[in-house]
């Protein structure tokens, strides 16, 4: 079954959509959209350093992915306002991977792979490392989901319950360097941040608790990745692009069901 | 009888400026305990440090051992993108059943709360789902962050008057902070002024009936707020609220 490239393809897809979409959830209830995108775009340069080091792919973006947001959880509170600071730390951080890439004269390789993220050439390797880490994050998500969600509501109250705000905060961050690493392959280090917070936007009119809207943003990225996965196949458009087109078309179509539901209750 | 919590020579600095100089404090199993002070004085970082997030630059916080604390934040500032049930609110920190929720809810005053989203509660009622998700763990020690920040007096009067009554029937401490330095909940049995150091304790005047006490909180209080009369010979910040009250005694 895994010999067919649209399977594997498919399951690769699912395996992300179904570790982003949770995480994606406290990314949006956190604000924390700017801060998945600096660690995703500090990726490429992990990409770069394993290529010229000759270490997995995998390994290398997710240290990377992980010295950026401890660095940004360091720097934050001194002095720059945190936008600004993530805004210097995304880009060039970008920068210097595409830069760092150009060095690499002994291997030839597609930076838009890694841009944009090349679903179809997944190999059976690739879909172990995907599901590992899929499997990892939700094992964590659904480990620390309470305190996660109580810190989020406020520090004190977690404090007061015993909890520590900043374990959590460590938990999210490792989570999303997992996921990072774990979606370059599927739509790329550009979109990783609209795989996490899509779902979770178009999810948010129809949920009534922080789990429905897991579970519904879960959904809604699992059907986003197959459907985007055929539509780049018929019309022969590239596959990570093609997805997140996919789940935007749904965040529209939950925007206009929610503003139609609220005129509705008005009138 | 031992604190439940209490601080020794607690000095926190933040950012080079000393928040608290050498505090003393504490706080015993039932009593009541209201810490006023003007902006700044460093009342949110006496909690904080009670609690147990802030690092003391010296001096120590202890607390009992098996002490369970229950605290209602200041202000829960719900991000609009965060769906969220009063009753989901309530079950947050652990399993709780339907019954005991009901009843949390029902000392906490708003037995109707349940179903409803956090984000469609009036001010008032968000106050009271925090206390109700505050005694859910049946704590030794309530912690109140100006709890009754956002309410008008009435509101205050009678958020007050509930925490009397939680007080009553569960026999736990309660320690609550407020900005308003002379009027504090009548129920305070000790009344201790905070700016940085302890300025001065005392317990606060109940003057209730006084006819200038009606005039200056209007009607709808039934005496669970009272005046505080401060004994240490330097001002605040308010000579105004002083001067005022000064008139009302």
């Amino acid at each position: 079954m895994l010999d067919d490239f649209m399977t594997r393809a498919l399951l690769a897809g699912i395996g992300t959509a179904l570790a982003a979409a949770p995480l994606g959830c406290f990314v949006v209830w956190r604000r924390m959209a700017y801060f998945g995108d600096a660690t995703a775009h500090a990726a490429i340069l992990g990409v770069a350093l394993s290529l010229a080091l000759s270490l997995p792919i995998f390994a290398g973006a997710m240290a990377i992915a992980l010295l950026m947001a401890t660095m940004v959880t360091l720097l934050s509170g001194r002095g720059y306002a945190m936008d600004t600071l993530l805004g210097v730390l995304a880009h060039s951080a970008l920068a210097v991977g595409l830069v760092t890439v150009s060095f690499l004269t002994t291997v030839r390789i597609d930076i838009m792979a890694y841009l944009f993220g090349d679903i179809l050439a997944v190999g059976r390797d690739d879909l172990a490392v995907i599901w590992g880490g899929a499997a990892l994050v939700l094992a964590l998500v659904a480990w620390r989901w309470s305190a996660l969600l109580t810190t989020t509501l406020n520090p004190d109250l977690a404090r007061a319950a015993g909890i520590d705000p900043k374990r959590e905060q460590l938990v999210l961050t490792l989570a999303l360097a997992i996921v990072v690493a774990v979606a370059i392959k599927v739509v790329g280090v550009l979109l990783i941040t609209a795989l996490l917070i899509i779902p979770a936007a178009t999810a948010r009119p129809f949920a009534r608790t922080p789990e429905a809207m897991a579970v519904i943003a879960s959904g809604v990225a699992t059907v986003s990745a197959g459907a985007g996965l055929h539509a780049s196949y018929a019309f022969d458009t590239p596959t990570g692009p093609t997805i997140v087109c996919v789940i935007a078309v749904l965040f529209c179509c939950s925007t206009a069901v929610s503003g139609i539901r609220r005129l509705a209750l008005r009138g | 009888m031992t604190a439940l919590v209490e601080t020794l020579g607690l000095t926190v600095r933040l950012g080079g400026a000393t928040i608290l100089d050498r505090v003393d404090f504490g706080i015993e199993r039932g009593e009541i305990v209201t810490v006023v002070g003007p902006n700044g004085s460093g009342k949110s970082t006496l909690l904080r440090a009670l609690l147990g997030g802030v690092r003391p630059a010296a001096g120590q916080v202890r607390r009992a051992p098996g002490v369970r604390l229950g605290y209602v934040p200041q202000r829960l500032v719900l991000d609009p993108t965060l769906p969220m049930t009063v009753a989901r609110f309530l079950t947050l920190s652990r399993r709780v059943s339907r019954a005991e929720r009901a009843a949390a809810l029902e000392k906490a005053g708003v037995p109707d709360a349940g179903g409803q989203q956090m984000s469609a509660l009036s001010g008032g009622q968000f106050q009271r789902v925090l206390l109700a998700r505050a005694i859910l763990d049946d704590p030794d020690l309530l912690i109140l962050d100006e709890a009754t920040a956002g309410l008008d007096q009435p509101g205050a009067a009678a958020f007050y008057r509930r925490i009397e009554e939680v007080r009553a029937e569960t026999g736990c401490a309660v320690l609550m902070v407020s900005h308003d330095l002379h009027v504090v909940m009548s129920a305070s049995d000790r009344v201790v002024c905070l700016n940085g150091h302890v300025c001065c304790e005392g317990a606060p005047e109940v003057v209730a009936e006084a006819p200038v006490y009606r005039a200056l909180f209007g009607e709808g209080t039934q005496g669970a707020l009272a005046l505080y009369r401060h004994s240490h010979d330097h001002r605040h910040d308010r000579a105004g609220s002083e001067a005022r009250i000064r008139e009302a005694g």
